[in-house]
């Protein structure tokens, strides 16, 4: 076998280059739409032409007389037990109605399931799906979340007296008192607009039920195959014990597969009835409405400022649009913005209401950064609008705001405990790195050229490493925020390295092994990482929230070291001494100042395999597995500086210059981190730039495809200047913090802050996103007419 | 309805009775087991599908099989000759060119296409000619600099 190509040894920080990648440029990855199985069938939906309907009647006659349609399936049919569940309850008092697999008496956005059809070949179950006859009424609809609270708005669930599904409110004790003695008072009203995850590979799932066991399989696109396991032994009704969900390659998530839908479930109930594998691919344009949605949050901050412009009392109320129902996480991913409402600034005192609403639109769950970039958005958007109003330079009203390096660990007033940061660094690096001193001779220049140039900021700090389980608990997630590893050496000294961890593209089989070479003295190319399917496993929480490294990393660092020390006794006991007269090399255990005498991993690997002489109350094999709680979440930041030109004639915003200055702790793999950063900007530039999720009025989903819904291309994105600080988390043995989320947390505001600063010659003081031409052409036109 | 069609897929002649309306895409992963080719799309716009049809970059989610009837198509799987990996293959992995790998074989396909066509494309030719692929992990920092130093290999060779 070809050993992987490297560029230095294979360790932790080390520049290797990624083992997983051959599979897919080979064209070997194994996607679940790429699996068959013996005698499968497949699904088509019967999806919701409306926004809000009843549902009088299904007539599957037509649709049943086709040769080689198997079954039709309704929510009269499909044998499951219970509807989708959800794993957040803030608070305690969530609104969760009932969200039928298949809508039972009213549909109450377009796209929602209500029948499902089995046929031969896909092409014949969608020819069946559009046979099917559904009588509909249309009732009324609303999808605007500020309008759902009206008085007299339709209600999307008639069960309760309000769309009002929870109000996540935090009021600290001095608030009122530090806002009313504020000098001065800044408003802002800031919209996150609705987005979609988007990732390449829409969701997908093969369902596999035996009549004669009960055992079924679920092979399916998720970041979270063990909380799929979990709930489809609930709803389908089977013991979980019989549940094995597969997770073959995932291509992207973004938050889209961190969660737990109905034709995961729909699949295997209807596995269940025709008695063969049923397989569903998820279209684009159905993945437009089937599949979660994020954001879509109107934020209004009142910011209590000294004349210096430092932020005494800051209030924020804000409208989420959960969507018709909560889906894993929904209700919980406000409380995300909530912690993060202060951001990277020593804020004391805040008021913080979050209303969450149901709408008939697609739930909203979590999309790439999960309520922290609505957070950081606003309070980035907020920062210079105060620089504005007080004429302070925008880096200049940062650095008196942010929490100093001397005051970590620093409670926030959202009573998060941040671990480490140096955020003036991260600032004056970014500035430096991209001449903001100079910046107002390209503004000159450009103006020559007919384009406004301008040049915007964004501080942030996240929280990621999800999560403490006594937190997640505290926080009415019913899951905890733990993670397991387990690592086995094979006599041959090759080892076996078990996460519950689920990459969908971050590379963690090459991170992982790197850990284990460096911890266990095992060669990279020696170590095999297996995730993803739950037959294999001990119980895992899966990939999001940044987390993986953070938590999952640490499980691995533990059970790294668990089978040091074992293999240290064992060593101890074969070489005749003490566990104290030895000495670890990084590759052996040997006695200290004896190289002679000494056992390599490899060496004792063997030696507790065979137990040919095993010390007194030692196991065979050297193996261990680690459930890791992690005891606090971690804060990665950094400072990042956009530079857009605005063309006078066409509004068109063109990003020309990003410098980000990010600090995720250390780094185990540095390209994986700058392919992270790269990508998350570039999904924060889509957000600032193109993307924007839109129903009509009446509910109709007006952005279906990649034309409506326009995600940025290789033509759209700027050259980047990446650098890092490095400030160990204390939150872990490693000192690691995550990186996933933060290009994403931080590109929206430093795009549209720059585009602001353009305008700001003509008088243009807030932008909304996305930011596109047509949007900036009439606000030019406004401001100069 | 059925129709008898040949077509070379990777020099390899596959003759197979298919359904009119199947699309080349279907034809390829679900007839010829050639599953490296994505679909990511219905509307053509991601390029997940890309292959080339005698030579020319096509999305094979936009014809029919039937319409390659005849011809001759590429597919990711015919990059790697003799267990060694084609110079596109080797620069995405070198460069980190790829995340979750859904979108690399059309990727590569619309590459090489331009690499191929116009081997002296200059980056912005590039990048405007990869355009119609959409990649949602890699930000194509890493993807494009795979690219220009696949053009800089084949150039040399």
């Amino acid at each position: 076998m070809a050993t992987t190509e490297r560029l230095t040894s294979g360790g932790v920080g080390d520049a290797v280059l990624r083992k997983e990648d051959r599979k897919f440029v080979t064209g070997e990855g194994r996607y679940v739409d790429d699996l068959k199985l013996p005698g499968m069938l497949h699904a088509a939906f019967v999806r919701s032409s409306f926004g809000h309907a009843k549902i009088n009647s299904i007539d599957a006659s037509a649709a049943l007389a086709m040769p080689g349609v198997h079954a039709v399936l309704t929510n009269a049919t499909l044998p499951v037990e219970t509807g989708v569940l959800s794993a957040s309850n803030p608070g305690g008092d969530v609104r969760h109605p009932e969200q039928a697999i298949l809508a039972k008496e009213f549909a109450r956005y377009v796209g929602e399931p209500v029948a499902m059809v089995i046929a031969d070949n896909r092409y014949l179950a969608r020819d069946a799906a559009d046979a099917v006859q559904v009588d509909y009424d249309p009732v009324p609809v609303v999808v605007d979340a500020e309008k759902a609270l009206e008085p007299g708005a339709p209600l999307v669930h008639a069960e309760y007296d309000s769309n009002l599904v929870k109000t996540l409110a935090h009021v600290t004790d001095g608030f009122a008192d530090a806002l009313a003695k504020a000098p001065k008072k800044i408003s802002l009203r800031v919209v996150n607009q609705r987005v979609t995850p988007m990732p390449m590979e829409t969701r997908g799932c093969i369902g596999d039920w035996s009549n004669s066991t009960g055992e079924v399989t679920l092979y399916t696109s998720t970041q979270v195959a063990h909380f799929v396991r979990t709930f489809v032994s609930i709803v389908c009704g089977t013991s979980e014990a019989k549940v094995r969900v597969v997770t073959p390659d995932v291509g992207g998530g973004f938050g889209a597969k961190l969660n737990t839908y109905r034709e995961e479930f729909a699949v295997c109930a209807a596995s269940k009835v025709v008695g063969r594998p049923v397989k569903w691919i998820e279209d684009r344009t159905e993945n437009a409405v089937a599949t979660i949605h994020g954001r879509d949050q109107v934020q209004y901050y009142e910011a209590g400022v000294d004349e210096n412009g430092k932020i005494l009392a800051l209030k924020f109320d804000a409208v989420q649009n959960n969507g018709a129902y909560n889906q894993l996480l929904t209700p919980s991913i406000s409380h995300l913005t909530l912690f993060m409402v202060p951001g990277c600034y020593d804020i004391q005192d805040v008021s913080i209401t979050i209303r969450q609403v149901f709408t008939n639109t697609t739930p909203t769950d979590a999309s790439r950064g999960a309520g922290r970039p609505e957070a950081t958005h606003g309070i980035e958007r907020l920062m210079d609008a105060i620089a504005d109003d007080l004429g302070i330079d925008a880096a200049e009203v940062r650095r008196r705001n942010f929490i100093k390096a001397d005051q970590f660990p620093y409670t926030s007033a959202t009573g998060l405990a941040y671990d480490s940061g140096e955020y003036h660094e991260t600032l004056e690096v970014a500035l430096e790195l991209s001449e903001y001193a100079g910046f107002e001779a390209r503004r000159a220049e450009a103006a020559k050229r007919g384009k406004y140039r301008g040049i915007g900021l964004s501080t942030y700090v996240e929280v990621c490493g999800l999560a403490p389980s006594a937190v997640t608990a505290a926080l009415g997630i019913g899951a905890p925020g733990w993670e397991h590893s387990t690592v086995r050496l094979h006599p041959t000294g090759k080892a076996t390295v078990i996460t519950g961890t689920s990459p969908h593209g971050q590379g963690h089989a090459t991170s992982w092994s790197q850990i284990t070479q460096t911890e266990l003295g095992i060669p990279f190319d020696d170590v095999e990482v297996i995730h993803g399917d739950t037959a294999f496993q001990p119980y895992g929480l899966g990939t999001y929230g940044s987390r993986s490294l953070a938590v999952g990393g640490i499980a691995l660092y533990r059970s790294l070291g668990k089978v040091r020390e074992k293999a240290r006794e064992l060593a101890a006991h074969l070489l005749e001494c003490s566990i104290d007269d030895l000495e670890w090399t990084g590759t052996s255990w040997q006695v200290k100042g004896s190289p002679d005498r000494a056992k390599t991993i490899q060496e004792l690997a063997y030696a507790g395999w065979a137990s040919a002489s095993l010390p007194e109350g030692i196991e065979p094999v050297l193996e261990a597995t680690t459930f890791h709680d992690p005891p606090n979440f971690t804060f990665p930041f950094g400072t990042h500086v956009c530079e857009v030109e605005i063309d006078q004639a066409t509004g068109h915003v063109e990003v020309v210059n990003y410098t980000a200055v990010d600090d995720c702790g250390n780094v185990i793999t540095p390209m994986i981190v700058d392919g992270q950063v790269h990508g998350g900007i570039i999904q924060g530039l889509g957000q600032a730039l193109f993307e924007e999720t839109v129903y009509s009025e009446d509910g109709h989903m007006l952005t279906p495809t990649l034309v409506e819904y326009l995600v940025p291309s290789a033509a759209d994105v700027p050259p980047m200047t990446l650098h890092r600080t490095t400030t160990p988390s204390t939150s872990n043995p490693m000192g690691v913090k995550g990186i996933g989320e933060a290009g994403t947390i931080a590109a929206s505001s430093a795009i549209v802050n720059a585009a602001v600063d353009a305008l700001s010659v003509i008088g243009v003081r807030h932008l909304e996103m996305p930011m596109q031409p047509s949007r900036i052409w009439n606000v030019m036109q406004e401001a100069t007419s | 309805m059925g129709q008898t069609i040949t077509v070379t897929v990777n020099g390899t002649a596959h003759t197979a009775e298919v359904e009119q309306r199947t699309l080349l895409v279907h034809f390829l992963r679900e007839a010829l087991n050639l599953t490296g080719t994505h679909i990511g799309c219905d509307t053509s716009t991601c390029g997940c599908c890309t292959v080339h049809l005698d030579g020319e970059t096509v999305l094979s989610c936009s014809l029919l099989a039937v319409q390659a009837d005849g011809h001759a198509v590429r597919t990711v799987e015919g990059l790697e000759q003799n267990g060694e990996l084609h110079p596109i293959q080797k620069a995405f992995h070198e460069n980190h060119g790829l995340q979750c790998g859904f979108c690399t074989p059309g990727m590569m396909m619309s590459a090489l296409g331009v690499i191929e066509q116009h081997p002296d494309a200059s980056d912005d030719e590039i990048r405007e000619a990869l355009e119609g692929n959409l990649c949602r992990g890699t930000g194509y920092q890493n993807l494009g600099a795979g690219v220009r130093s696949a053009a800089v290999e084949m150039a040399r060779n």
